[in-house]
């Protein structure tokens, strides 16, 4: 069991992350990738079994709630996208199913987590959608589609043509104007959705470090401990749940304006 | 923080589970979900239709029924007609037969009087012939006399 000198200690160990150097100085979180990868694998090895023997039949149990999950994304992506890319729904359940696989790890209480973790490395953060790095390439991998969509419905000139002619119009002395907007339009959309759910993400983490700094005081700190994770534990269900779902509806969102024709 | 080469790694990770998705895990959902939906589309459909060839069978036996019931009425007076026919028939055969028999009888006793008349004659006849005898007291000739008592046979 680590021992800490204080608490700035305690809450800076937590939120370190276990870093290799790689070619050219580039630094690498190891302990977020091999727990997305981790985590990805099982997720969707799970989906692609059920998915193997998938019947139309009576579901067994596993196979209606993946069913029901999918149906559920689904529903959400036939509501908002109307366009004919089969794309769109798996993007949709791999951002969404990822995010909340990602984000519930952070339902494990962090310091019995953190006994087995540093049993093998020195620090280990276990969510990975604490770390931006995480959130950025989501949010810079659906802000890249979003970019390819565009091109594949409008074509390459029409979608130069829309950057330099929406949303002011077509007079040339506009030009820089509408490219200024596209341009932010472009870089705020994955800036709020990588900042959103890390910030969430973090900042919940933050408060569970506070929490368990309670253990700290004594038996009675314990205990109050005990009940606040507890309690911010099943406040974080609905948070996990819902920053998955906000990123993979506004990823749907951005997908099906990329379509449309202004 | 340190953002770059984790970022990619990320990047190419999650690249990697939405190829997976949209190659192994999406298709054989949806094509198990569609199926049963259409399943379920085409067992609605045909309840429909059964309930519809319900009805109509429902109404083509009532309809049977009524036919039914109509001819077994109509079956039911012709019967009836038929038998007073029979009666009417078997009536009329009998009165015939019993005026047959009626006229018969009539004719055996008219003949039997006639018979009987005919004895008598005959029995008179002899009784007168006998008188006489007795009256003449001797015996008479019945050949010699035969036309006389002949005639008088006739006269009877």
């Amino acid at each position: 069991m680590a021992s800490y000198k204080d608490p700035t200690d305690y809450i800076s160990h937590h939120l370190t992350n276990l870093q290799v150097k790689v070619l050219d100085g580039w630094m690498i979180n190891v302990d977020t990738i091999v727990n997305s990868f981790l985590l990805g694998c099982l997720t969707f090895g799970i989906l692609w079994l059920v998915a193997r023997r998938m019947t139309s039949g009576v579901p067994g149990r596993l196979q209606a709630a993946v069913e029901l999950l999918i149906e559920f994304i689904n529903g959400q992506v036939k509501e908002v996208y109307h366009g004919k890319s089969t794309l769109v729904t798996p993007i949709a359940i791999t951002v969404f199913m990822w995010v909340l696989v990602m984000n519930s790890v952070k339902l494990i209480p962090i310091e019995p987590l953190a006994w087995v973790t540093h049993l093998f490395a020195p620090y280990w953060r276990p969510v990975p959608t604490t770390d931006l790095n995480t959130t950025a390439a989501l949010s810079l991998s659906v802000i890249m589609l979003v970019v390819v969509f565009s091109i594949r419905a409008k074509g390459i000139g029409g979608y130069i043509h829309e950057l330099f002619c929406t949303p002011f119009g077509a007079n040339p002395l506009l030009w820089p104007f509408n490219f200024a907007f596209q341009l932010i339009e472009l870089i705020s959309k994955p800036l709020s959705l990588a900042l959103r759910l890390y910030g969430n993400m973090f900042a919940g983490e933050v408060i569970f470090l506070l929490i368990g700094m309670l253990g700290a005081v004594g038996v009675g700190g314990v205990l109050v401990a005990g009940l606040l994770h507890a309690g911010w534990a099943i406040f974080h269900i609905l948070v996990v749940a819902l920053q998955a779902f906000i990123f993979m509806m506004l990823t749907v969102v951005y997908l099906s304006m990329a379509e449309e024709h202004h | 923080m340190n953002i770059g080469g984790t970022l990619v790694a990320q990047a190419i990770g999650f690249a990697i589970f939405i190829w997976f998705t949209w190659k192994f895990v999406w298709p054989p959902i949806d094509l198990a979900i569609e199926t049963r939906r259409k399943k379920i589309a085409e067992g609605l459909a045909e309840a429909e239709k059964g309930k519809a060839a319900l009805a109509d069978g429902e109404r083509q036996k009532s309809l049977i029924l009524k036919e039914a019931r109509d001819q077994a009425s109509e079956f039911k007076a012709l019967n009836e007609k038929q038998a007073q026919s029979l009666i009417d028939e078997a009536k009329a055969q009998a009165k015939l037969e019993a005026d047959r028999i009626i006229a018969a009888a009539h004719a055996s006793a008219a003949t039997e009087l006639q018979k009987a008349r005919e004895q008598l004659r005959e029995q008179v006849a002899v009784l007168a012939v006998a008188g006489a005898e007795k009256i003449l007291k001797r015996e008479v000739d019945a050949k010699s006399h035969a036309d006389m008592l002949n005639q008088l046979k006739a006269q009877l």
